[in-house]
C-alpha cells in the first residue's frame, strides 16, 4: 500500500454500525460479569479510602472525601475501561481471533472497523461511568440533574483513551506491549490528575504538568457537576479532551492501515 | 438469536436449489446484468513491497461457472494477488475488474457479491454457529428475514444442521472450515474466493469440503481458489494458473497443461542404489530423469522399457503411475524448498 493511501483522510460512514453492534452482542453475553467488575472495584476503593482516609480529612474541595474520590473514580473508570477495550479486547479481535480480517472481506472498510472500535471503547466507558454513578447515588451523593452530564463526559473520556489504546493496539507485537501504556501513561495519569487528592496540593511545577493530562480536565468538569454546579472553563476542558481524542484517533487509523493493509 | 424454524420454504431442501436461487434473493445491481463478462479480470497486475516485486505483471480472467485454481509455491504471490483483487491492498500497476466493478475504486461494491474464505479460520468464538452467520450477514446489510431464511439451508449444506446452537469451541477443525464456507455464502455471492481451503484438515474433512465446492459449481457458482495441494486442484479446477515469483508460468485446463508440459508416464524408483541405477540405466531409458534424495523420478512417453529393466533389479523398489499435476508443478517451479 502506497504512503498516500495510508495517510488519506478517514472514510467515515454508517457502515461502522454492524461492527459496533457485533461488539455489543458479545458484551451482552458477558454483561453481568462486566458490570460487576465495573462496580466492585471502584466501590471497594470508595468505601476503603473514602470512609477510611475520609474520616481523617473531612471535606475536600467542598465535598465529603468519599464523594470526592467517587467522582475521581468515575473518570478513572472511564479511562481504564476505554484503554483496556482499545488494547486487550481490540487486539484479541484484530490479531488473535482475526475478526477484523473477516469483517473487511465483507463490504466494510478497515476505516469503518477502526471507527466502530473507537465508538465501542467510548460506549463501554459510558457503561462503566453509569455503573459507578449508580453506586455514588446509592451512597447518597450527587443527587442532582447536573450529575447526569457525567455520562456524556464519560463518552468523551472514552473516545480519548480508547484512541490511545487503539494506537497501542496498532503497534503491539503481543499483549505484553500494553504494560508500557499502563506504567508510562495510565498510572501517572491516575496519580497526578486529582483522582485521590486535589491537584492544587502538589508542588506548583507538578500542578503545571498536570494541566496537560486529559484525565485532569475530565475531573475538573466532573467534580462541579457532582455538586450540582456548571463547571468553569468548559470550552478549555472539552477542547483538550477532544484534541487528544482526534489526534490519537487519526494516529490509530494510520498505524492500523499500515499494519493491516499491506 | 435462534435459527428461525418457521421459515422453511417450499424448496424441498436440495442444496442446489437452496444456495443457487434462494427465494428471497435480493435484487442484483449492475454486475448481474453482465452475462458473459468475466467475473474477475486481472490485467497487468503489479505489486511491490519495498524492493521486492511480489506480483510482476499478472493477467488472467475467470469466466462465470468455472473453478479457477491459482497454484504456486509459498511466497509465489497468491495471497497478495487475492488481496489486490478484493481491494484490500492497492496494486502498483494494472487493472482489476471484480463482478463488473473496478477495484480498488469500487472494491466495497464488488465485495457485496463476493464470498471469501480466508486461509485462517476467523469465526467469532463468543457466538454460536447460528449467531456467527447472523452477525456476518449483518456486515452485508442483509435484512434479518433474508438471513434467517438462508441459515437453515446453509447449515444443512455445511453438514452443521445439528450444531446450530453449538459454541464454536466445540466444533472440530473440519466443522469450523465448513462453517467458514457457509459464512462466505451468506450473501449468496457470485464469486467464491478460497485461500487454501483445506490446509490443516484430515482427509475425511478435505473430502467433505471438496464435495461442498463441487455442489456449488454444479449450481453454477464461480470459484477462485489458491492451493498448493495438487490433488485439490486436480479434483476441482476447471482451469488453473501456475504462478511463481509473481509471474504466470502457465494457465490452461489441467489436462491441456499436463499434455503440454509433462511426459504421460512416471516411474518413481526408491532405494540406496537408485542413484547408481539412474546413472547406469535410468537416464538412457527415460525422456527426463530427476533425482530427489534417494528417489529417481523417471518421465517417459512409454514406461515399458524402464519397467522391464527394473524387474530384473532386486535392490530397488519402484512405482509406476500416470503423470499428475504435482509433476507439472515441480517441473514448472523446480524442486528446491521455498521458505
Amino acid at each position: 500500500m502506497s504512503t498516500s493511501s495510508v495517510l488519506r483522510p478517514p472514510a467515515i460512514s454508517t457502515r461502522f454500525v454492524p461492527v459496533w453492534r457485533r461488539n455489543l452482542l458479545v458484551w451482552r453475553k458477558l454483561a453481568i460479569a462486566s458490570i460487576l467488575g465495573n462496580i466492585a472495584d471502584p466501590l471497594l476503593y470508595m468505601l476503603a479510602l473514602g470512609y477510611g482516609i475520609g474520616s481523617f480529612i473531612g471535606n475536600v474541595d467542598g465535598m465529603p472525601y468519599v464523594a470526592f474520590i467517587g467522582t475521581g473514580m468515575v473518570c478513572q473508570s472511564a479511562m481504564f475501561t476505554a484503554s483496556f477495550e482499545g488494547m486487550y479486547s481490540a487486539f484479541s479481535r484484530m490479531h488473535v481471533q482475526r475478526t477484523w480480517e473477516a469483517i473487511i472481506n465483507a463490504p466494510i472498510g478497515l476505516d469503518d472497523v477502526v471507527l466502530a472500535e473507537w465508538i465501542w471503547c467510548a460506549t463501554k466507558a459510558v457503561m462503566s461511568t453509569g455503573a459507578i454513578l449508580i453506586v455514588i447515588f446509592a451512597l447518597g451523593f450527587g443527587h442532582t440533574w447536573h450529575a447526569l452530564w457525567i455520562l456524556p463526559l464519560g463518552f468523551v473520556v472514552g473516545l480519548c483513551f480508547g484512541a490511545f489504546g487503539l494506537v497501542m493496539n496498532a503497534l503491539a507485537p503481543s499483549y505484553d506491549f500494553f504494560t508500557y501504556f499502563f506504567t508510562l501513561v495510565l498510572t501517572p495519569m491516575l496519580l497526578f490528575s486529582g483522582v485521590y487528592f486535589p491537584v492544587g496540593q502538589m508542588p506548583s511545577w507538578l500542578a503545571h504538568i498536570a494541566q496537560v493530562l486529559p484525565l485532569k480536565h475530565a475531573i475538573d468538569m466532573a467534580r462541579p457537576l457532582m455538586l450540582g454546579r456548571a463547571p468553569t472553563e468548559i470550552a478549555l476542558h472539552v477542547a483538550v479532551l477532544a484534541a487528544y481524542a482526534i489526534v490519537a484517533y487519526c494516529a490509530a487509523l494510520v498505524l492500523t492501515r499500515r499494519r493491516l493493509l499491506k | 438469536m435462534a435459527a428461525s424454524g418457521g421459515r422453511d420454504r417450499v424448496n424441498a431442501g436440495t442444496i442446489a436449489g437452496n444456495v443457487a436461487a434462494p427465494p428471497l434473493r435480493e435484487a442484483q445491481p449492475r454486475g448481474g446484468q453482465l452475462r458473459g463478462a468475466p467475473v474477475l479480470r486481472v490485467d497487468g497486475l503489479r505489486k511491490r513491497y519495498g524492493n521486492a516485486e511480489v506480483v510482476r505483471g499478472l493477467d488472467f480472467a475467470i469466466e462465470r461457472g468455472e473453478c479457477f485454481a491459482l497454484l504456486g509455491p509459498n511466497g509465489a504471490g497468491k495471497t497478495t494477488t487475492l488481496r489486490c483483487c478484493l481491494g484490500l491492498i492497492d496494486p502498483d500497476a494494472g487493472a482489476i475488474e471484480l463482478c463488473g466493478e473496478p477495484v480498488p475504486r469500487a472494491a466495497r461494491e464488488a465485495r457485496v457479491r463476493v464470498g471469501v474464505v480466508p486461509q485462517m479460520d476467523s469465526l467469532d468464538p463468543d457466538f454460536t454457529v447460528t449467531e456467527n452467520l447472523v452477525v456476518y450477514g449483518g456486515y452485508f446489510r442483509l435484512p434479518r428475514p433474508v438471513i434467517d431464511a438462508r441459515i437453515p439451508r446453509l447449515l444443512e449444506f455445511a453438514g452443521l444442521a445439528a450444531k446450530a446452537r453449538s459454541q464454536i469451541r466445540t466444533l472440530s477443525g473440519g466443522m469450523k472450515r465448513r462453517l467458514m464456507l457457509a459464512r462466505a455464502l451468506i450473501n449468496d455471492p457470485e464469486l467464491l474466493i478460497l485461500d487454501e481451503p483445506t490446509t490443516g484438515l484430515d482427509p475425511q474433512a478435505r473430502h467433505l469440503i471438496w464435495n461442498g465446492l463441487r455442489q456449488l459449481l454444479s449450481q453454477g457458482k464461480t470459484i477462485l481458489l489458491t492451493t498448493h495441494f495438487m490433488d485439490e486442484a486436480e479434483r476441482l479446477a476447471t482451469r488453473l494458473a501456475v504462478i511463481d515469483h509473481g509471474s504466470l508460468i502457465a494457465c490452461d485446463t489441467p489436462r491441456a497443461l499436463l499434455a503440454a508440459h509433462v511426459e504421460p508416464e512416471v516411474v518413481e524408483v526408491y532405494g540406496d542404489d537408485a542413484r547408481t541405477w539412474a546413472d547406469s540405466r535410468g537416464h538412457a531409458l527415460s525422456r527426463r530423469l530427476e533425482l530427489a534424495g534417494e528417489t529417481a523420478f523417471c518421465y517417459a512417453d512409454d514406461a515399458a522399457p524402464l519397467l522391464a529393466d527394473l524387474a530384473t533389479r532386486s535392490g530397488l523398489r519402484y512405482l509406476h503411475r500416470p503423470a499428475n499435476l504435482e509433476d507439472l508443478f515441480i517441473k514448472l517451479t523446480g524442486r528446491e524448498l521455498r521458505d
